[in-house]
């Protein structure tokens, strides 16, 4: 677990020294104390496979990742904004169910945060052994399970499959 | 120049929180309401941030600003996604007009 405790050490200190630009001696000699007290302390929960970290593919996808996350988030801002702003409010909400196949946690993480933030979706509760993740929806399209999980989860899983799989 | 876009970032966000208070009042039940908070407000505050980095560049400020719009994209839906839960769990129902609620036919995991 020794290479879970360096990653969030480098990750702390660089969060550190961030929040105090720009930094000088005292800052960067505090960030150390503090870094490795954090790392010390909560290292062993942050990551299960450290040596994820050292894959250049994975930073790759997930610069390709963000731009489409904020295109989708942006598209996700406009449905609502005309959905609030219609005189009639034209909502049909339900909760429905999808598929997934990521496994990790970060992964899974993600998944769900995406699919909050993407038009008319909110991640309501997570099924682990099955794979599930039951998702409010604001406009159902689909009630079964094959339909929903193409239209909200396929967009994202197989970039962030390859991300953090 | 990098101010003007930030005041055009800043206006953006100023208009998609609005949409979005004006969903939480407009809006039926509290799942739809967290649907418009959330995603309205998360871009909205991040667009803020983001101009407010773009008009006073790579300062203490602008730094700062920007941090904050990255955890703001990282924890907001984590919010979100509690308050659903909970709301559900405690015995919060669906609008009337909802279409299903698969959550419920599986009998709210434990």
């Amino acid at each position: 677990m020794i290479k879970s405790r360096v990653v969030l050490f480098i990750l702390a200190f660089v969060a550190w020294l961030l929040f105090c630009w720009v930094p000088d001696a005292q800052d960067i000699i505090a960030g150390v104390f503090v870094a490795l007290l954090v790392s010390i302390l909560t290292g062993d929960m942050f990551v299960k496979r450290p040596h994820h970290f050292g894959h250049l593919k994975r930073y790759l996808w997930f610069i390709y990742y963000v731009p489409i996350f904020l295109w989708e988030c942006f598209k996700a801002n406009i449905d609502v904004a005309y959905r609030v702003g219609h005189p009639d409010i034209p909502i049909h909400p339900g909760i429905v169910k999808v598929k997934t196949n990521l496994k990790s946690d970060t992964g899974l993480t993600f998944l769900a945060n995406s699919i909050t933030l993407t038009p008319g979706t909110l991640s309501v509760d997570i099924d682990r052994e099955k794979g599930y993740i039951y998702v409010h929806w604001i406009e159902v399209k689909s009630k079964d399970v094959e339909g929903a999980t193409k239209m909200i989860v396929e967009k994202f899983e197989r970039i962030l499959r390859r991300i953090f799989e | 120049m990098s101010n003007i876009i930030g005041i055009i970032f800043i206006a953006i966000g100023l208009v998609f929180d609005f949409f979005g208070c004006l969903g939480l009042v407009r809006l039926p039940d509290v799942y739809n309401r967290l649907q418009a908070s959330t995603k309205c407000v998360t871009l909205g505050t991040c667009s803020i941030l983001f101009g407010t980095f773009l008009i006073v560049g790579v300062s203490a400020t602008g730094v700062k600003a920007l941090i904050c719009a990255t955890f703001l994209l990282l924890t907001a839906p984590v919010s979100a996604h509690a308050l659903a839960r909970g709301a559900h769990k405690s015995g919060v129902r669906l609008w009337e007009k909802s279409v299903v609620d698969k959550y419920q036919e599986d009998g709210e995991l434990k």
